[in-house]
């Protein structure tokens, strides 16, 4: 007789679980995949296609950031900077801010050293990509994880 | 006139590298902000920085809204020859400041 009290719409235990699930996955999967997909999207896009090795360049940033609106970073580029052999230019990518870009430097012989240094803003933890280009045409890329605790412009992420 | 902050040596020995620390003050407001009203406040950044050594062009930088406000760029030059380091800002709203500093090269 309990049984006669519950409604007959009401939707079964499995089809709720289904349903979570399918939800949970449509919020969780589907942004990072495609936000992982543009970092490369605008990193191709940089080199336009050029292949990009790992190694040469050091992206050097706290692994733990307590504020994202003020992200130290130091790009280094392991190079000679002589006139034969010099970095031309090193960029700084995002993984999951608003947009992709971060920041570009242009460097030649006359920068004596490639190390440029600048502080930026983090909107959630994620990956960020340094590209350096040398001057015989060659990608070098470094790529670090940041976990950050106090984001920047949490107001417009919604 | 926005306030800036330059660390730089005053003279150098020739063929030493010198480490070039700017900041300049500005909100670089990234255009992605709600403001109070709930409006998105429009962009208002610093889009490039350029430094010339007697006129040669040594360093640039092109930002984009990630960048913190008040902008610090951190970079090096060849101490090459004695003379004027001019820096240089630009960006939305016709925004541009140029400072420039003196370098004295020693043999």
């Amino acid at each position: 007789m309990t049984h006669s009290r519950h409604p007959p719409a009401l939707p079964r235990r499995r089809q709720l679980l289904a349903g979570a699930a399918g939800v949970v996955a449509g919020v969780v999967l589907r942004p990072a995949s495609a936000a992982a997909g543009d970092l490369a999207v605008a990193v191709s896009a940089h080199t336009q296609g050029a292949p990009v090795r790992a190694g040469k360049v050091k992206l050097d940033v706290a692994e733990l950031v307590d504020n994202g609106n003020v992200v130290p970073i130091t790009i280094t580029v392991d190079s000679p900077m002589t006139a034969a052999d010099h970095v031309k230019s090193i960029a700084v990518f995002n993984e999951k801010n608003p947009q992709r870009d971060v920041a570009r430097f242009m460097l030649g012989p006359r920068a004596g050293k490639a190390s440029v240094g600048t502080r930026i803003r983090l909107a959630t933890s994620q990956q960020l990509v340094a590209v350096a280009q040398m001057s015989d045409g060659s990608w070098w890329s470094h790529t670090v994880n940041v976990i950050v605790t106090l984001a920047a412009c949490i107001e417009g992420d919604t | 006139m926005a306030r800036t902050l330059i660390n730089a040596p005053a003279s150098a020995r020739r063929g030493e590298v010198v480490e070039i620390r700017a900041t300049i003050g500005h909100p670089m407001e990234t255009g992605f902000r709600a403001g109070e009203d709930g409006k998105v406040l429009p962009r208002n950044i610093i889009q490039t920085f350029s430094c010339r050594y007697n006129g040669e062009l040594v360093f640039s930088a092109e930002l984009f809204s990630a960048v913190s406000a008040n902008p610090y760029i951190a970079f090096h030059t060849v101490a090459t020859d004695s003379g004027t380091l001019v820096l240089s800002w630009e960006g939305d709203n016709g925004f541009s400041q140029t400072e420039s500093l003196q370098l004295t090269v020693t043999a």
